[in-house]
């Protein structure tokens, strides 16, 4: 239970409960472990769900469950499911852009974080049916063969999403890695964890698949080599971090060769922080002979 | 298929159930066989195996007693300045040269195949072709080329095809029945292999590709097909089928590379003229030309080996 | 189906006379130094190690051992050539990359018999796919030098630095050009460490290199064992680092890198399904599994060493497999007729010969074909193991021998799962004749490289690389520049 307010009227306000968000379903932490979240005055905001690398596991096996549906569903689908998230985030405006103060950010600024979110959102959906026209080639072997590569997403993903941008950092690193057929598992913002949970509640809410996304919010030191190691995830991506986690992450993906993708020092508002490699990162290419013959 | 050899020789296979056939990796496989290098004596066995192997040809419209005389002098006397060597096969020749070449050749041991079945068209009504067969066994064939109806087996009349083939095997008595699918026809490696199949089961002894009339005659690719279908029929029946390549085959070279194919595809045993023939009217002159020059170190020239 | 009576015979009658490649023409040297800076140098601590030829146990050569101080002093050559090599014309660097390819193609024979004396695989191999294959890497990826800006839309790219290249001893050559080739057209400078036991053809690339004129240091040559490879792997002045090798050593290679922000490519092991339907022009496919196992010895990483074919047409694969395997001939790799030359080392010899006797422990049926082998020298007979499942270990570990396991299956989805059921995910195959169901299966089937009714098929346009275990990043074509640059917006 959580931020604690009275309306005017004297009535009081329903607070929210901040969950996490596996295979489609809301639960609370297996672990009954919470981290309390406070504003600029020490004031408590929320008690967030402390996730555990048993709420880590359940999820990534959600998602590798939805991960083969997902994959083939049509790109176009895919890109009107994720035109779905956004307009459902535009509906949702002002409870995101009041949740973004509540966790410190100006008024101004949380209206251009949750409006670039969305044009996000729109930005990758129209990528749906394009990416693999872009990056696919057909490949003019000497043989009498028809040989092309196309893209085929890499599988499960574990990310550990931006700490400073706590929506448009989490959407422009969900929003590529879902669109390409991936399925993920998000360890949300541990400082600005509040709208990876509203968000979760926006894709419950937009014909995403169960499983496709799950989002934990939790401790980052303590969640990070689980999401590195994970035998049964094909890529990791962080985004925050110096030598050390990138040191770690990378030792605890050797395992089982996990694809290990960086993505720190970036800014997320700029119009740079979204362009198809984003999609790529997460896709392997597969590669396909064929005889010509009669 | 389970149908025994008995069963098989009666009844048309169902043809839906032979293997498919693709062509590149038939392409691919032949070009395993020709780039074995085949040097020093094995060269010299093959080759002597080879003018073994040769069915001596002439199937002309201008064809005439005295061609037919002179073949027949060629196919005793290969080239008697070379010692040692074997005789072809057998002559091939039209229905109406079987007698001069059952004259010509004596009591040698050289067949006499003829064609028949209104060869090459095969476009003649069955009562035609069974009397054009029985007429060259009469006049002392022992070996015959028949040609299918490929009209009737591009339209799917595999029952009309079939039956005719038996019926040609019934008229052959004891002369042995050549089928020749004529290849270059039939468009695609599955429809040879799918005739391959259908005369066998009708009774062929040999299965050949070609007339020599139509372009293309024999290919490696073909060939090949047709030694697996062989090779299939004889695992499922014991029987033995022959093969018989023809036209287009006029390098010794070439005539090498198809004895590796033969190896590596039915094994030793087929390896005697009884179970594979050349149909070729020039390849004897390059092969003893070959021969000349693994005995002696020096290339040679066809104006010291006869033509006829 | 063949009843024993109806059985071929390969044994008797005509064979194939020896029918050796001439070694005359070749130039090996006594002894080799390193390739440092444009030149062959003495190692620091003056250490060198034999190179045998695997058919016959004989010395062919003394090959330097580099040590760290020899890798560094190559780094820092290769370091020092980067500043002119990234910045001259990018045509003028793809000239000098076709040029590599043109050599390579008039010295074409001298490269295929020293491979083959090398390595033991097949001369037919070496000179008919390893050579050229080379050679048409250089050219491919020389024409792309000035054009690398349209591989990637709305990407600036940039060379990354010196590459560090370590590459394995199945295809020592052909590894080679696929590690130097798009590095070079890409701006990069190279060190590049060819496996222990077959150094002589990147040696003698060396002298290619020299020839065509490239700046000194620009390529740089360091010869040596596992140690060597973990200098240049971990040397800090390594921008980039570039692995082909089996997936345990990939494992260390990736820790080793691990917080260095270093790049990397890895090219890993696997345990390829080759899938037969029995709708599958089955001589071809029969063809495709021999292609798939037995091509050189079947040291490939990507051969289809799990045959999976379904049960209608088991028997029938399987007598046709057993009569082709007897027509392969084992032996001198030199000689033109071989099929399957020599394992490539006595280590590599007792790795599978104890695969051979896991499978049989473990219940598996072993058959070998009945060919003569030499002496002396490294040989296995292809062998394949029917009577195995998924959980044996000759069905899941690499060997990287001539060995095929062979599993029945009933169905479309017994066959996808059991192909997918493995940590590795290089290649795979497929046999029908039904359009549709390709498309189906090679959509499914987790693998970098799928060949529908074909097998082990390379071309230097054609990106190669694996899924899951079997690496990280794509070698050939389009998809392999992206490995040696930095793209930036």
């Amino acid at each position: 239970m959580a931020a604690k307010k009275q309306s005017g009227s004297g009535r009081l306000s329903v607070a929210k409960t901040y969950k996490i968000y596996i295979n489609g379903k809301f639960p609370r932490t297996e672990s009954g472990r919470y981290f309390t979240l406070e504003d600029k005055r020490g004031a408590v905001i929320a008690n967030v769900c402390r996730g555990s690398r048993k709420d880590f596991r359940n999820a990534v096996v959600a998602a590798r469950k939805a991960q083969p549906g997902w994959a083939k569903a049509s790109a176009y689908l895919r890109g009107q499911i994720l035109y779905r998230i956004a307009e459902m985030l535009e509906g949702r405006r002002e409870q995101f852009i009041s949740e973004l103060v509540l966790q410190g950010a100006t008024a101004r600024a949380a209206d251009k974080e949750v409006d670039a979110s969305i044009d996000r959102l729109i930005y990758f959906a129209g990528w749906a049916d394009k990416y693999q026209q872009v990056f696919s080639a057909v490949n003019p072997v000497s043989s009498s063969h028809f040989n092309f590569s196309i893209l085929e997403p890499t599988g499960v993903v574990s990310m550990l999403a931006p700490n400073d941008s706590g929506l448009l950092g989490l959407i422009s690193n969900i929003a590529p890695t879902i669109v390409g057929g991936n399925t993920c598992v998000v360890l949300a913002s541990e400082t600005l964890p509040l709208s990876a949970v509203s968000f979760a509640e926006v894709l419950h809410a937009s014909d995403v698949p169960a499983g496709v996304v799950n989002i934990l919010t939790g401790y980052r030191d303590e969640l990070t080599g689980q999401f590195a190691s994970h035998m049964d995830v094909n890529a990791v991506v962080y985004c925050d971090g110096g030598r050390k986690v990138a040191r770690s992450v990378q030792e605890a993906a050797a395992d089982n060769i996990k694809h290990v993708i960086a993505r720190t020092k970036t800014d997320w508002a700029s119009d740079s922080a979204q362009h198809p490699y984003l999609i790529r990162d997460t896709q392997e290419v597969k590669t396909t002979w064929h005889p010509i013959g009669v | 298929m389970s149908l025994t050899a008995v069963e098989a020789t009666k009844r048309l296979p169902d043809l839906s159930r032979v293997p498919a056939v693709d062509e590149v990796g038939v392409n691919e496989r032949v070009g395993r066989f020709t780039s074995r290098s085949i040097k020093t004596a094995s060269k010299i066995e093959a080759l002597q195996l080879i003018l073994s192997m040769i069915d001596l040809t002439t199937l002309e419209g201008q064809d005439t007693p005295g061609k037919v005389r002179q073949l027949c002098q060629k196919a005793i006397h290969l080239h008697d300045a070379l010692p040692g060597l074997p005789h072809v096969a057998a002559v091939c020749v039209y229905p109406t040269m079987v007698g001069v070449a059952k004259e010509a050749l004596g009591d040698r041991d050289i067949n006499i195949a003829s064609v028949a079945t209104a060869f090459p068209s095969g476009q003649a009504p069955l009562s035609v072709k069974l009397e054009d067969t029985r007429m060259a066994v009469d006049a002392g064939a022992n070996e015959i080329d028949m040609v299918i109806s490929r009209g009737e087996f591009l339209a799917g009349q595999y029952g009309h095809v079939f039956d005719e083939i038996v019926a040609i095997k019934e008229a052959c008595g004891d002369a042995h029945l050549k089928v020749i699918l004529e290849t270059g026809e039939l468009g695609t490696l599955d429809r040879v292999r799918r005739a391959s199949v259908l005369a066998m089961h009708a009774g062929a002894d040999f299965i050949k590709t070609s007339t020599g009339k139509i372009q293309p005659a024999a290919t490696m690719q073909v060939t090949l097909v047709m030694l697996q279908a062989i090779r299939d029929f004889y695992y499922e029946t014991g029987r033995m089928v022959g093969m018989k390549p023809a036209g287009g085959i006029s390098s010794a070279k070439l005539a090498v590379h198809y004895l590796v194919m033969l190896r590596e595809t039915l094994g030793n045993a087929w390896m005697t003229p009884e179970w594979f023939r050349f149909g070729a009217s020039s390849l004897a002159n390059d092969v003893l030309m070959q021969l000349q020059k693994q005995a002696t170190g020096v290339y040679q020239s066809a104006d010291y080996f006869s033509k006829d | 189906m063949a009843t024993p009576e109806n059985k071929l015979a390969f044994d008797d009658g005509w064979q194939y006379s020896p029918a050796p490649e001439s070694t005359d023409h070749i130039k090996v040297k006594k002894r080799y130094g390193l390739f440092i800076d444009g030149n062959f140098l003495a190692p620091e601590k003056g250490r060198y190690f034999d190179t045998i030829n695997p058919a016959t146990e004989e010395k062919l050569s003394r090959v330097a051992l580099a040590s760290e101080a020899d890798v560094d002093k190559a780094v820092k050559a290769a370091r020092k050539a980067y500043g002119k090599w990234s910045r001259i014309k990018p045509a003028e660097r793809g000239k000098y990359i076709y040029r590599i390819a043109r050599i390579m193609q008039e010295r074409a024979r001298e490269f295929a018999a020293i491979e083959s004396l090398d390595g033991g695989k097949p001369i037919r191999e070496s000179r008919d796919i390893d050579v050229p294959l080379a050679a048409a890497h250089f050219f491919y990826y020389a024409g792309w030098a000035d054009k690398l800006e349209y591989a990637f839309p709305g990407r600036k790219v940039r060379p990354l630095g010196v590459a560090g290249q370590v590459i394995p001893w199945n295809f020592p050559l052909l590894m080679a050009a696929w590690k130097l080739a798009p590095a070079l057209a890409c701006g990069n400078t190279v060190v590049l460490k060819p496996a222990e036991t077959t150094p002589l053809t990147a040696l003698k690339l060396a002298e290619v290199v020299r020839d065509a004129g490239l700046p000194d240091g620009v390529v740089n040559i360091v010869t040596g064992a596992g140690e060597t490879g973990a200098a240049v792997v971990g040397h800090p002045g390594v921008d980039k680092v570039a692995f082909t090798g089996s997936t345990e050593v990939g494992r260390v290679i990736m820790k080793a890198l691990a917080g260095t922000g270093k790049k990397y490519t890895l090219e890993l092991g696997g345990k390829a399904a080759n899938i037969v339907f029995a709708d599958a022009a089955i001589d071809q496919a029969v063809e495709g599994i021999v292609n798939g196992i037995f091509f050189n010895q079947g040291h490939v990483c990507c051969a289809g060493s799990r045959l999976f074919v379904q049960e209608s047409v088991a028997d029938e694969v399987i007598q046709k497999l057993k009569d082709r395997m007897e027509t392969l001939i084992v032996g001198d790799p030199l000689d033109k007729n071989t099929d399957i030359g020599a394992i490539n080392s006595a280590r590599q010899l007792e790795t599978i010969e104890r695969y051979l006797a896991i499978g049989q422990e473990e219940g598996g049926t072993m058959y070998q074909s009945s060919c003569k082998v030499p002496k002396e020298g490294y040989w296995c007979r292809p062998t394949i193991f029917t009577g195995v499942s998924q959980s044996n270990r000759v069905v899941q570990e690499e060997i990287f021998g001539p060995v095929l396991a062979i599993q029945t299956f009933r169905t479309f989805d017994e066959a996808l799962t059991k192909a997918n059921n493995t940590p590795y995910g290089l290649s795979g195959g497929v046999w029908t004749d039904k359009g549709a169901k390709i498309f189906r299966m090679t959509q499914s089937v987790r693998a970098g490289v799928i060949w529908a009714n074909t097998f082990n098929k390379f071309d230097p346009t054609s990106p190669f690389g694996g899924y899951k275990e079997s690496g990280v990043g794509r070698e050939g074509g389009l998809h392999g520049l992206d490995a040696y640059l930095r793209l930036e917006a």
